[in-house]
């Protein structure tokens, strides 16, 4: 299976039916993107696939083949996103943080609440009842 | 620069906006199995075999008779078995333990189990087991009602809340020269360090516990990864190779732990002005299967069931039953969620039974500074019970809304709370916990076994040290909750980890300024090598407890809150929305702003969830609605919008005056929307509110 993962190009020898949950985790040791339940609720496991955010639980590696999928890790540590969420204290325990931040990045520049809101119903988070992360991503701006 | 009272940078906050914190599941050790636990399937029996229908090439095989220790998962009272021998109390009882390579022939693995079922308890109320009673008594019952120009009762119901955690439980077990380490998402180092000793016969010294990057606890994982720790050191002594053991969504809701479901009915007696005379208050928890923390839960919850108020003639009768359940335990609030759900809506029945206003009814009665609690413990000069009602009321607009809102479809209503900090009596007595602060080559280092779990320990804890020791919070290192490396601080607890352990930081930082001179920690280090202070716990002199008859003075400090909650009902599905909590607390001193904020926040946001959506299904035992597609927790769009205050009246005996404030934001949302509800015209006792609920309150009252 051949893909663009965070800018380059990776060939794993992985069944096509593979999570690519499974594939990111195991087979390219990203272990940034993180299961929280397996079917889809929790969107810890966010990734973008061509720019959209996925729960990578859901997808069979086969899906995509010859695309583009971000990881966490590639956004590297700078992005004002990352340092929203660390000025802001978007992150408590941390888990559903790199799900919460790419799905973040596919909301634009200046998201209204309302937007935010809508954007994030995905992804839970059990610890910050969701006052910072909205901060965080308004500070982000 | 002080760092106490800013919010400095989180310690972890890179590592966890960069996907680079390595939690439980992230770390691969050479040659790791993976693990798996087949589990009961009855409420209640006996196993009377098992048979292994696949081919144990490549598998290591465990059940209980590979126990080299005592068969128990230690803690209170030893009745949990670590695997099940013979007697079944409830599904989902480990039974045995397999580990291979494959995770794909882990899964295919097929295995019998001979279970001769028996009839099951589930009514707590039916039970003929308590594992705990409590009896609390203030004045002369009696002479109160006989003075109570009115009476009113009430019973009132809270049901199982599921943590979520969204990092399920999971730990790592390698095998070491002459023991065990096992690396996990755990609470406690030291309590799953004390339950593997004893399973595995060996000295504590032989097991070393340490605690990876943590998703989430909420008291989910205080005690049960203990259990969880001793099946994985067995299957990796056994096979001779790490192995980790990960549990996914559907077996950690089926198998651990929950919040109990309580049972709390009220007769109070009245003066035709709203004043309590007597208070006659009975507190039924399920404990499900096994005891662990039921009894201390159990504690708790009595201690705050007459709420934060006086009153002359006091009884709480608390008892903890056994059940044919998965064991309840732990969870943010600890008891004090169910009884202030209760006293709390009581109060509400109160105020409409005796037309009065609820704020006003509440003003009458709520603890002043000298006032004594149903313990008899007299409340200090911090108590703010008036100032949190008082701002929250008038910073919400609740009078002018409470007219404005009637007969439109939307509701508003309150709740006055509190919550002790620490260990309950002379609980802190006993644990006698110790930290350190040590001189590094930069700075310091903080040793404790507090565990960072999301709510901000490491970051606190260094702000507490830096200022203690005048240097700058960046040089203050803290160090990894590691059993064979960290002083036993007790468990991250019981909102114990600022004010009790923060604390006992404070007077150890102190102890190295004051040798240190006009030379900072690195010159001095550079100078005259290593300094290390350990300090342990110190009771507060005044504290009295009369464990016996639960009498004195139950905790060191309270913080206090109030909430005011607004709903819309929708008529088309019955929901209730909640639109906006308004949350004025009083945590004594906010160490860190911005954390305190989140832990008052995310706490206000499982209550909301506990109040509307939270349903645990139980079904012949089990809870049937074990996915996170039908256990709901509040998302984004079921959050209202959180309106908060932090009071600091300062705590003497705390860090900068600091008090416990991760458990008190659990305790006011569910009654302050479920009495929002009830100014909608719906009369529900009981949470979750689903919507059929909702529904069922709405047919009743037409």
């Amino acid at each position: 299976m051949r893909f663009t993962l965070n800018g380059a190009e990776v060939d794993v020898a992985v069944h096509p039916m593979a999570r690519l949950l499974d594939v990111l985790r195991e087979s390219c040791e990203l272990t940034g993107t993180k299961e929280g339940c397996g079917e889809g609720e929790c969107g810890a496991c966010t990734v973008l696939v061509n720019g959209e955010a996925v729960c990578s639980c859901l997808i069979p590696v086969a899906q995509v083949e010859g695309g583009e999928v971000t990881t966490i890790e590639g956004l590297g540590a700078e992005h004002r996103l990352q340092r929203a969420f660390m000025d802001e204290v978007g992150a408590q325990c941390g888990i559903c943080t790199p799900g919460m931040i790419l799905t973040a990045v596919t909301l634009g520049g200046r998201p209204s609440l309302a937007r935010i809101r809508q954007g994030l119903a995905g992804n839970l988070c059990r610890c910050t009842g969701y006052e910072a992360i909205y901060r965080a991503i308004h500070r982000a701006r | 620069m002080n760092a106490v009272g800013r919010s400095v940078p989180r310690k972890d906050g890179i590592g966890k906006a960069t996907g680079a914190a390595r939690y439980a599941d992230d770390l691969r050790f050479p040659g790791m199995l993976v693990g798996r636990t087949i589990r009961t399937t009855v409420p209640c029996g006996r196993l009377n075999g098992i048979t292994l229908d696949f081919d144990r090439a490549g598998f290591t095989v465990v059940d209980c008779r590979d126990i080299p220790g005592k068969n128990v998962v230690s803690l209170i009272e030893d009745d949990q078995p670590c695997l099940v021998e013979r007697e079944i109390r409830h599904v989902a009882e480990p039974v045995l333990l397999l580990a291979h390579e494959s995770r794909d022939a882990l899964l295919s693995a097929r295995v019998t189990l001979e279970e001769e079922p028996k009839a099951p308890v589930f009514d707590p109320e039916q039970s003929p087991v308590a594992f705990k009673t409590i009896l609390i008594e203030k004045g002369d019952l009696a002479a109160g009602f006989s003075t109570a120009e009115h009476v009113v009762e009430g019973s009132y119901r809270t049901g199982h809340q599921e943590h979520v955690y969204i990092e399920p439980q999971g730990v790592i077990a390698v095998p070491e020269a002459n023991g065990v380490a096992v690396y996990g998402s755990i609470q406690c180092p030291f309590y799953a360090q004390r339950a593997l000793a004893v399973v595995l016969g060996s000295a504590v010294s032989h097991v070393r516990v340490v605690q990876t990057e943590t998703g989430g606890g909420f008291g989910g994982k205080e005690e049960y990864p203990s259990g969880l720790a001793c099946h994985a050191a067995l299957l990796a002594l056994k096979s001779g190779r790490p192995v980790k053991l990960i549990y996914d969504r559907v077996e950690d809701m089926v198998a651990t732990t929950k919040r109990h479901p309580a049972i709390v009915r009220h007769r109070t007696g009245l003066t035709r002005d709203g004043g309590l005379v007597a208070m006659d208050i009975e507190v039924i928890l399920d404990g499900g299967a096994y005891t662990t923390l039921s009894p201390v839960v159990l504690s708790r919850g009595a201690i705050h069931a007459a709420g934060p108020y006086r009153c002359d003639h006091v009884r709480i009768a608390a008892r903890a039953m056994f059940t044919n359940t998965p064991p309840n335990g732990a969870f943010r609030g600890f008891g004090a969620p169910q009884t202030q759900f209760a006293v709390e809506v009581h109060m509400e029945r109160i105020a409409e039974a005796l037309n009065l206003d609820p704020v006003r009814l509440r003003e009458r009665n709520l603890l002043r500074p000298g006032d004594t609690t149903a313990t008899g413990q007299r409340v200090g000069d911090d108590c703010s019970a008036r100032e949190v009602l008082r701002t929250a009321v008038r910073r919400s607009g609740f009078r002018r809304k409470r007219k404005a809102y009637q007969g439109t479809g939307r509701g508003i209503g309150l709740s006055l709370y509190w919550h002790g900090s620490g260990f309950t009596g002379s609980g802190e007595l006993k644990l006698a916990s110790r930290a350190t602060v040590e001189l590094t080559a930069t700075g310091v280092r903080a040793l404790t076994s507090s565990t960072e779990i999301g709510q901000g320990t490491r970051t606190m804890h260094a702000q507490i040290v830096a200022d203690a020791l005048d240097i700058p919070y960046e040089t203050v290192e803290i160090a990894t909750p590691d059993t064979s490396v960290v002083p036993d601080s007790g468990p991250t607890v019981a909102s114990r980890t600022c004010m009790v352990v923060g604390r006992i930081l404070q007077r150890a930082a102190e102890e190295i300024r004051g040798k240190l001179g006009d030379l900072t920690p690195a010159e001095y280090y550079r100078q005259f090598g290593q300094l290390t202070v350990t300090k342990q716990y110190e009771q507060p002199d005044w504290i009295r407890w009369d464990e016996i008859h639960y009498r004195g003075d139950a905790y060191a400090a309270y913080a206090w809150g109030c909430d005011v909650a607004e709903v819309e009902l929708d008529t088309d599905t019955w929901e209730i929305r909640p639109t906006r909590l308004t949350v004025v607390t009083d945590v004594g001193k906010a160490i860190h702003p911005a954390l305190a904020l989140g832990q008052i926040e995310g706490g206000t946001a499982q209550g909301v969830g506990y109040a509307l959506l939270e349903r645990v299904t139980m079904r012949d035992g089990v809870m049937a609605n074990a996915q996170l597609t039908n256990y709901l927790i509040p998302t984004t769009l079921d959050t209202p919008r959180l309106d908060v205050v932090l009071l600091e009246h300062p705590y003497a005996g705390g860090p900068f005056g600091a008090k416990g404030l991760g458990e008190l934001p659990i305790d006011g949302p569910a009654p302050a929307v479920v009495n929002a509800v009830r100014h909608l015209g719906l009369d529900v006792r009981a949470i979750p509110a689903v919507p059929e609920v909702i529904m069922e309150a709405a047919c009743a009252s037409r």
